[in-house]
């Protein structure tokens, strides 16, 4: 088996095993817990279609930065700062707007999914990346915009350390599972 | 700050595409795209809405109250000086529990509570000290950084995003994105304490 079988086998168990311990657990605490449930989803649907716009006017301006070639042009620019750093020059643009939006992201990791495949070297890494950081300039704005804080001090250089951090390990694991 | 990313994403593609010579793609482009976020949307329902599902009855039958309780020592040793304030560090656990079970939703308004709380702390302290009420004291940086450095266990989009997107193991990142969000929250919990050790010399 390889090392990506055994990877998703694990990964495989998680969620089912999360689904039996908090259905279990309600069920022997005498929980309704199929009509909890039902009211839980109904909240998930809220959610969808509430970001269901941003979706659908952020994908369609990166559908355009992306079929005008500009993306490419921008990867090609890149490729040096890539080499450097051992990141395909492809998932560099990613990087970049990934610290300012999530849904823009989404919609190159969509284009970077039709581009190498899901499950490609580059795929994974696209898929890891976005799954250990956060948009960081929008929650600094959204959260101390809330409070009224004009000095935000350390927050920024902690949040490129632990971006950096996330981008270096996510690199060197999609490299590792490959090799 | 997204009305400009947005204008410029959409301005330089169809500028690059005027002189290119890739109108046309852009054109068809334009349509896919937006048929596309639509489609996905429909798989989201489904994944999204039996995540929530599950994740309310884990809040239903107390699990994510024993959570939040499990998680409170942990919080007491990165926030030392204002372990004692109740108020504060259940808004905290509560936001560092939604991120770490991925309801990026349910994470933001106990965020912003939090930060109102650290806020009125913060503002009491600069009364007595003097300090400027206008810059964040190292508290909310810390939990800023902490929230920036992403928590999330099971990246539940990212799995459906991979399925949409014809993966054979859209599970498959699990793993791999759990170590690598271990590494980035370590790295930005490591900084968080130097700096707040190092405030608190001063």
């Amino acid at each position: 088996m390889s090392l990506m079988g055994i990877i998703s086998m694990v990964s495989n168990f998680l969620i089912p095993l999360v689904i039996f311990y908090i259905v279990g657990y309600g069920i022997l605490n005498r929980e309704k817990v199929y009509d909890i449930f039902i009211r839980g989803v109904k909240d998930g649907f809220r959610i969808v279609v509430d970001i269901a716009p941003t979706l659908v006017g952020l994908m369609v301006a990166v559908g355009i930065i992306r079929t005008s070639g500009a993306l490419n042009i921008l990867a090609k620019l890149l490729a040096p700062v890539g080499e450097f750093f051992r990141v395909p020059a492809e998932v560099l643009p990613l990087i970049l707007v990934r610290m300012f939006s999530t849904s823009a992201a989404n919609g190159l990791v969509f284009d970077l999914f039709k581009e190498f495949g899901t499950d490609s070297q580059i795929g994974m890494l696209a898929s890891i990346v976005m799954s250990c950081t956060e948009s960081i300039f929008y929650i600094l704005s959204v959260y101390f915009l809330a409070v009224g804080i004009k000095k935000t001090r350390w927050t920024l250089v902690g949040g490129l350390i632990a971006t950096m951090a996330g981008i270096i390990a996510s690199v060197v694991i999609s490299t590792l599972l490959f090799h | 700050m997204l009305n400009y990313i947005w204008a410029i994403l959409i301005m330089v593609g169809i500028m690059v595409a005027a002189f290119t010579g890739t109108m046309e793609n852009v054109s068809t482009g334009i349509l896919d795209s937006s048929r596309e976020a639509i489609q996905l949307c429909i798989v989201m329902l489904g994944v999204v809405g039996m995540w929530t599902g599950i994740m309310k009855l884990a809040e239903a039958t107390g699990l994510v109250r024993q959570l939040t309780r499990l998680l409170m020592p942990m919080l007491r040793l990165l926030f030392p000086r204002i372990a004692g304030d109740e108020k504060a560090m259940g808004y905290i656990a509560a936001n560092m529990v939604a991120n770490l079970l991925g309801l990026g939703w349910a994470a933001t308004p106990t965020g912003l509570q939090a930060m109102k709380e650290l806020q009125r702390i913060h503002r009491e302290t600069c009364r007595v000290t003097g300090g400027d009420p206008n810059a964040a004291s190292d508290e909310m940086c810390f939990f800023m950084v902490i929230n920036i450095s992403s928590l999330q266990l099971i990246p539940i989009n990212m799995i459906a995003y991979r399925s949409q997107y014809g993966s054979v193991h859209p599970g498959a990142i699990i793993l791999p994105g759990m170590i690598a969000t271990f590494v980035s929250t370590l790295a930005g919990v490591l900084y968080g304490l130097w700096r707040c050790r190092r405030g608190g010399r001063k």
